[in-house]
């Protein structure tokens, strides 16, 4: 697929004049940037086309299209019920569970269409998911993470699995002396890492995040958000939130939804300072929502 | 006029307040007497068994009843041997196990896990029907239907077996197994599930791994108390079993099980104050005590689930 993304802004109408999508326009913080700046070049990696969505006869997301750049943080916001939820589960055919939803258009994922093409459970072994309630399972925190690597066909040494696993999610340090422990006897916050941890295990190219930090402290939360920036060198990470600041500081670009459809998406800095739309100002001013 | 309406409003409230404290005071009185009644039957059944088990054990030692081989009471050479009846009610219970155990949690499993709506409106209601059916009905049907089906696979087996009796049982507590398993599987959050499915598990992987583990305790509660209701079952056992107090690990053979024993003598003529009538209540304590002992553990079982999530 190419490396631009100008269809994205077919759902924006007045804005003629592209290139928001180029990569080197990128403004976060030089520090962040090692590993991608590298490579230099971005590339599409999920390519959302014309999607609608349905939980039977109420529509959730109407047309939505929208690129997700290789290897960058995409921030979805918006009001509640918007869709952010509804449009990150599409993406790992999560939503195949619920019964009576239905999905039109085609999400690709390098190319492939995850619909039509895969197997919806070899789709979420590509794409990991966090979501918003820290999720572990009642076993031992290693058991955790060992769980995903083993169904996926695992091999290798669990104990240097778990803990390298533990260590990208910044929480190895906290309970590498305890590794047999039950999940629930940690925190919401080392909860949540370790639900990280477990889906780093798996190793996927993608992982979703569903407003990851709703449930944490801003200690627990200022962790969770240098470790996505850790995950952004080697991972494609999207991840929904209702925190602008925290948007803006993790996030490469953001893409704004109101009541199912796709407003704009554009790089962050500039979508915090200038948007396009005017309901996304509103939205950022605070001024609905 | 204004303060005074105040006052006698505030007088009237007053009033109000404890009329109803009364009332609630009734209520609450008539509410715990329901509750204690339970409570003092159990109690008084306990009493009941243990007064008249030191009558027979003031005759027949504990030690007789533990060591001897044989349960005669009825003969002339007369042998108190717990043994021949505890074994045929295990013999039953064990059968009645196999039988439940897993066919309840698998059905258990497939309500919950994969049956469509439709398929669970018609699956739950029949199990319900299943668990409704008196134990009578059973036994007969055992009797008259598992029976001959049995005989004609294997020839030899007589008309009165533990077999017969331990299969119908066991279809009988079905309903218990897979009712309260179900609940538990159904307790399971969902998004422990959905945890599974995100890292790329497919369906059984995460029912197996992660929703019926998650489950355990509930499951394995309902095993123990379906268990403890078949070690009590008497009907089934009554008319498909046999008399034969028999210590025997052999399904094809006839029994006795405490339980049948009880009834046989309750039934019959055995005067009271003799030694066969006093022995029934040792019989009934021994099992009174082997269900408790289940039930208490089910409710541990059951309290460390709740912890569990
Ligand atoms: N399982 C479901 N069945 C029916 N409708 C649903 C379901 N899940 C979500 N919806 C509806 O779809 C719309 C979008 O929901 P979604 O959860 O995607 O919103 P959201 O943007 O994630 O909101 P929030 O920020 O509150 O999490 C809402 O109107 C919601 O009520
Ligand atoms: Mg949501």
């Amino acid at each position: 697929m190419s490396t631009e993304s100008p269809e994205v802004n077919e759902v924006i109408e007045q804005t003629p004049h592209a290139g928001d999508g180029a990569p080197p326009t990128d403004q976060l913080a030089p520090t962040l940037m090692s590993a991608t700046d590298a490579a230099n070049t971005t590339r599409t990696k999920i390519e959302i086309e014309n999607l609608n969505f349905w939980y039977g006869r109420k529509q959730a997301l109407t047309d939505i299209s929208l690129a997700i750049q290789e290897r960058r943080v995409t921030a979805f916001i918006g009001p509640s019920g918007c869709g952010k939820s509804t449009l990150l589960r599409c993406l790992n055919r999560m939503n195949d569970l619920i019964p009576g939803a239905r999905l039109e258009g085609t999400v690709r994922v390098d190319g492939h269409d995850i619909y039509n093409a895969s197997d919806a459970v070899v789709v979420r072994r590509h794409i990991g998911m966090v979501f918003q309630k820290p999720n572990p399972f009642p076993k031992s925190i290693y058991q955790n993470i060992v769980w995903g690597a083993k169904i996926n066909g695992f091999s290798g040494q669990p104990d240097e699995l778990v803990e390298r696993c533990l260590r990208q999610a910044a929480l190895w340090d906290e309970v590498k002396d305890r590794l047999g422990d039950n999940a629930y006897n940690l925190s919401g916050g080392q909860q949540q890492r370790l639900c990280i941890a477990r889906a780093l295990a798996v190793e996927p190219e993608i992982l979703l995040m569903d407003e990851p930090a709703s449930a944490l402290d801003p200690i627990a939360t200022t962790k969770l958000e240098e470790t996505i920036l850790d995950l952004r060198e080697r991972y494609t990470v999207v991840i929904v939130t209702h925190n602008m600041h925290q948007a803006r500081r993790v996030s490469d670009e953001t893409a704004f939804f109101y009541i199912g459809q796709l407003i704009e998406k554009t790089p962050t800095e500039q979508l915090f300072t200038r948007p396009r739309e005017q309901r996304t100002e509103d939205y950022i001013m605070g001024r609905f929502g | 006029m204004n303060g005074a309406s105040n006052i006698a409003s505030r007088n009237i409230d007053l009033a109000v307040k404890a009329r109803r404290g009364f009332g609630e005071r009734i209520i609450r009185f008539v509410l715990a007497g329901c509750a204690l009644v339970s409570v003092l039957v159990t109690v008084a059944i306990a009493a009941t068994l243990i007064y008249e088990s030191v009558g027979f054990f003031r005759d027949v030692s504990v030690l007789r009843f533990l060591t001897e081989s044989q349960w005669t009471p009825q003969f002339v050479d007369k042998q108190f041997g717990i043994w021949p009846l505890l074994s045929g009610t295990l013999l039953v219970t064990l059968i009645a196990a196999l039988v439940a155990m897993p066919i309840g949690l698998f059905s258990a499993i497939y309500i919950a896990e994969y049956a469509g709506d439709r398929i669970r409106r018609v699956l739950k209601p029949g199990l319900e029907v299943l668990a409704g059916v008196p134990t009578v009905v059973y036994g007969w049907f055992a009797l008259t239907f598992v029976t001959p089906v049995l005989q004609s696979i294997f020839p030899s087996l007589g008309v009165y077996n533990a077999l017969s009796a331990g299969l119908v049982v066991g279809i009988m507590i079905i309903p218990m197994v897979a009712s309260i398993s179900e609940d538990a599987i159904r307790a399971v959050p969902r998004a422990l599930a959905e945890g599974g499915y995100a890292l790329g598990g497919t369906k059984i992987e995460v029912v197996s791994t992660i929703v019926v583990p998650g489950a355990l305790s509930g499951i394995v509660a309902s095993f123990i108390l379906a268990l403890s209701r078949a070690i009590g079952e008497t009907m089934i056992v009554t008319l498909a079993a046999g008399a034969t107090p028999n210590l025997t690990i052999n399904p094809a053979e006839s029994i006795q099980t405490m339980t049948a024993f009880i009834v046989q003598v309750s039934l019959g003529d055995t005067p009271h104050g003799t030694i066969v009538y006093k022995s029934i209540f040792a019989v009934g304590l021994t099992l009174f005590l082997i269900t408790l002992g289940m039930n208490l553990l089910a409710n541990v079982i059951i309290r460390r689930y709740k912890e569990s999530y």
